[in-house]
C-alpha cells in the first residue's frame, strides 16, 4: 500500500517536475505581489512585514490548490490514460493522496521565494519553531482550497476549470484580506470579509507567525467551509466515478 | 481446464442503450480468443466488465475466481492503455516502474522492452517516441506484471506491417508460455494468425463462438470469383470486391449465385469458387443478424 503511494506520488511529481508550468505559477505571483507590495509598503515595520508575507505565502498555496489541483484533475478526467489506471491493482487511494501530497510539496516549495524576499528584504521576523508552525498551519489551512480545487477538477472540463479557478480565487484572496490588510479596506469589504475561507486561512497563519489574536468569526467559517467543501468535492467525486465507471 | 475469466448472462445497459445482452462466455486458462464485432456491438463495453472498469447491470462477471472490481484480483492481469494516453513527459523505464509497483510479480524491465523492441529506450521521453513505440510501448505495459492473463484491445492498430509482426511475436511468445489473451483487433488477417478461438459480438450478443475455422466454414459463406467487364444485379451477394480486374463475391449460396450468373446472359471467365476467409465470414455473420433486426 504505501509502496504504491510512493510510486503514485513519484509519478506525479515527475510530472509535475518535467512540466513545471504549474509550480512556476505557484512560486511567481506571490513573490511577485511581495516585491510589489510588501516589501515598499509594508517592509519596514516587523509585524505588518511578518503578517504581509504569511498573506503572500497563503496566496502561493491558494493558487496551487485552486487552480493547480482543479486543472490538473479535470485534465486527468480527459485522458485516455486515466481509465487505464483505474485498471491497475489498486484502489483510488494512492493517486487521490499522491495527488494531494504533490499539491502540498508545490505549496512549500512556492513559499521559498517568498520567504527568501521576506528575509533579505524586509523587517519581517520570526522563529525556527514558529516558522515551522507556520508552515503547518498553511498545509492545515490550504485543506478547504484544495477540496475546492478537487470539486471544481471533478465538476468541470478542463478549459472551463483553468477559468472558474481563477475567478474563485482573486476574489476569495481579496476579499480574504490577503492582498491588503483587512483593516485598511473598505466597510462593506470587512463585513464581509470574515465569511470567506482565506480570511479564516489568514487569521490563523496571522496567529501563528506574527501572534497577533484570530477573528473568531472568519476561524469558525474557515470550519463550515473545510466541511462544506469536503461534502461538495466527495460528491462531486462520486458522480464523476458514477458517470464514468458504474 | 481453469475458467479464468467467465460472464454469466452478462447484461449492460447505458440508459436506454442495451450494449450486452445476456452474455454468457467463459475463457479458460492457456487460450487465445479473439473477439470481433463491428463498432458499437459491445466488445469494449465486454472488455470494461472483465478489467474492472465497468459494472454489469445484472449478470454474473468473474476473473480469476473473484470480482474484477477487487484490485487483489486485478494483479493476476494485464491490460493495454489507449496510444494517446501515456503521460508525454514522463521516460519509458520510468512508466515501466510505475506500472509494475503495482504487481507483486514484475518482468524485467530490459528484457520486458526488449520483447516489444524497445531497447535502448528506457530514458527516452515518451513525448518523443514514434507512434508505433507508444503502441509498443502500451502493449508492453499489459505484460509489465507478469499476469497470467491479458486484455489487448486493438493492439496493432496503426502499426505498420513490421511492427505488427514484432508484436504477434511477443504475444504469442506469451501465448506459449501459457499465457491467456483476448484480443480484440480491427485486422481480422490478426485475429486469423493468432488466435485460436473467436468469439464474434453483434448487437450486444454473442453471434458465434468457434475455432477460426469453424466460425470460418459455420456460415457457409464462399468467394466467387471471375473476370468480367459489367455484372448485372445478382441475388444473395454479401459483398462485392473488386482487385486487378477480378470480382470478387461473397455468398451463402454459390450455386444458386452461379446460376443467376450463367441466366443473365453477361459474359465472364475464369471462374473460381473458393471458401471464404474470416472477414468475410464475419461480413456474413453479422449481416445476417442486421437481417434479423
Amino acid at each position: 500500500m504505501s509502496s504504491l503511494l510512493v510510486a503514485h506520488t513519484r509519478y506525479l511529481l515527475l510530472e509535475q517536475l518535467r512540466v513545471p508550468i504549474g509550480l512556476v505559477a505557484s512560486a511567481f505571483f506571490p513573490a511577485a505581489s511581495m516585491l510589489a507590495f510588501v516589501v515598499p509598503f509594508a517592509g519596514q515595520d516587523p509585524m505588518a512585514a511578518t503578517q504581509a508575507t504569511g498573506s503572500m505565502m497563503l496566496i502561493g498555496a491558494m493558487s496551487a490548490a485552486l487552480m493547480g489541483l482543479s486543472i490538473t484533475v479535470a485534465q486527468d478526467r480527459e485522458l485516455p490514460w486515466n481509465p487505464y489506471l483505474r485498471t491497475l491493482p489498486a484502489g483510488p487511494l494512492p493517486r487521490f493522496a499522491g495527488r494531494i501530497i504533490t499539491t502540498m510539496i508545490t505549496m512549500l516549495v512556492a513559499t521559498i521565494p517568498v520567504l527568501l524576499i521576506a528575509a533579505l528584504f524586509t523587517e519581517a521576523t520570526i522563529t525556527p519553531p514558529k516558522l515551522l508552525l507556520g508552515l503547518l498551519a498553511l498545509l492545515g489551512a490550504s485543506v478547504p482550497f484544495m477540496l475546492i480545487g478537487l470539486f471544481i477538477g471533478f465538476v468541470l472540463p478542463s478549459k472551463a476549470a483553468i477559468g472558474v479557478s481563477q475567478v474563485v480565487f482573486f476574489p476569495v484572496a481579496i476579499l480574504g484580506g490577503l492582498f491588503m490588510p483587512p483593516q485598511i479596506m473598505p466597510g462593506f469589504v470587512q463585513a464581509v470579509s470574515p465569511y470567506v475561507p482565506a480570511r479564516g486561512a489568514g487569521e490563523l497563519l496571522w496567529a501563528v507567525t506574527a501572534g497577533s489574536t484570530p477573528n473568531t468569526v472568519a476561524l469558525i467559517m474557515l470550519g463550515v467551509w473545510t466541511v462544506a467543501a469536503a461534502l461538495a468535492a466527495g460528491w462531486a467525486y462520486k458522480r464523476d466515478e458514477g458517470r464514468r465507471f458504474s | 481446464m481453469t475458467v479464468l475469466a467467465r460472464t454469466v448472462e452478462a447484461t449492460r445497459r447505458y440508459g436506454d442503450v442495451l450494449a450486452l445482452d445476456h452474455v454468457s462466455l467463459d475463457i479458460r486458462a492457456g487460450e487465445l480468443v479473439g473477439l470481433l464485432g463491428p463498432n458499437g456491438a459491445g466488445k469494449s463495453t465486454l472488455i470494461n466488465l472483465f478489467v474492472g472498469l465497468r459494472r454489469q447491470t445484472s449478470g454474473t462477471v468473474e476473473l480469476l475466481g473473484g470480482s474484477p472490481q477487487d484490485p487483489v484480483v486485478r494483479r493476476g492481469i494485464g491490460v493495454t492503455p489507449q496510444e494517446t494516453g501515456l503521460p508525454e513527459s514522463l521516460r519509458v523505464g520510468e512508466i515501466v516502474d510505475f506500472v509494475s509497483a503495482h504487481f507483486p510479480e514484475r518482468a524485467d524491465k530490459t528484457e520486458l522492452l526488449g520483447r516489444f523492441g524497445l531497447d535502448g529506450l528506457v530514458k527516452r521521453q515518451i513525448g518523443g517516441l514514434s507512434g508505433g513505440q507508444k503502441r509498443r510501448l502500451g502493449v508492453a505495459l499489459a505484460f509489465a506484471g507478469n499476469p497470467r492473463m491479458v486484455f489487448l484491445d486493438e493492439p496493432t492498430t496503426g502499426l505498420d506491417v513490421e511492427a505488427r509482426r514484432a508484436l504477434w511475436d511477443g504475444i504469442e511468445d506469451f501465448h506459449e508460455r501459457g499465457g491467456t489473451v483476448l484480443l480484440t483487433s480491427h485486422y481480422l488477417e490478426e485475429i486469423e494468425a493468432l488466435a485460436q478461438r473467436v468469439v464474434v459480438v453483434g448487437h450486444g450478443r454473442v453471434l458465434a463462438d468457434d475455432t477460426v475455422r469453424a466460425v470460418r466454414d459455420m456460415v457457409g459463406v464462399r468467394r466467387v470469383s471471375l473476370d468480367a467487364d459489367h455484372l448485372p444485379e445478382l441475388p444473395g451477394v454479401l459483398a462485392t470486391e473488386r482487385e486487378d480486374g477480378r470480382i470478387h463475391l461473397v455468398t451463402t449460396d454459390p450455386d444458386q449465385l452461379v446460376v443467376e450468373l450463367v441466366r443473365s446472359g453477361a459474359p465472364f471467365s475464369g471462374l473460381e469458387i473458393r471458401p471464404t476467409t474470416l472477414e468475410e465470414a464475419f461480413l456474413a455473420i453479422t449481416a445476417k443478424e442486421s437481417a434479423h433486426v
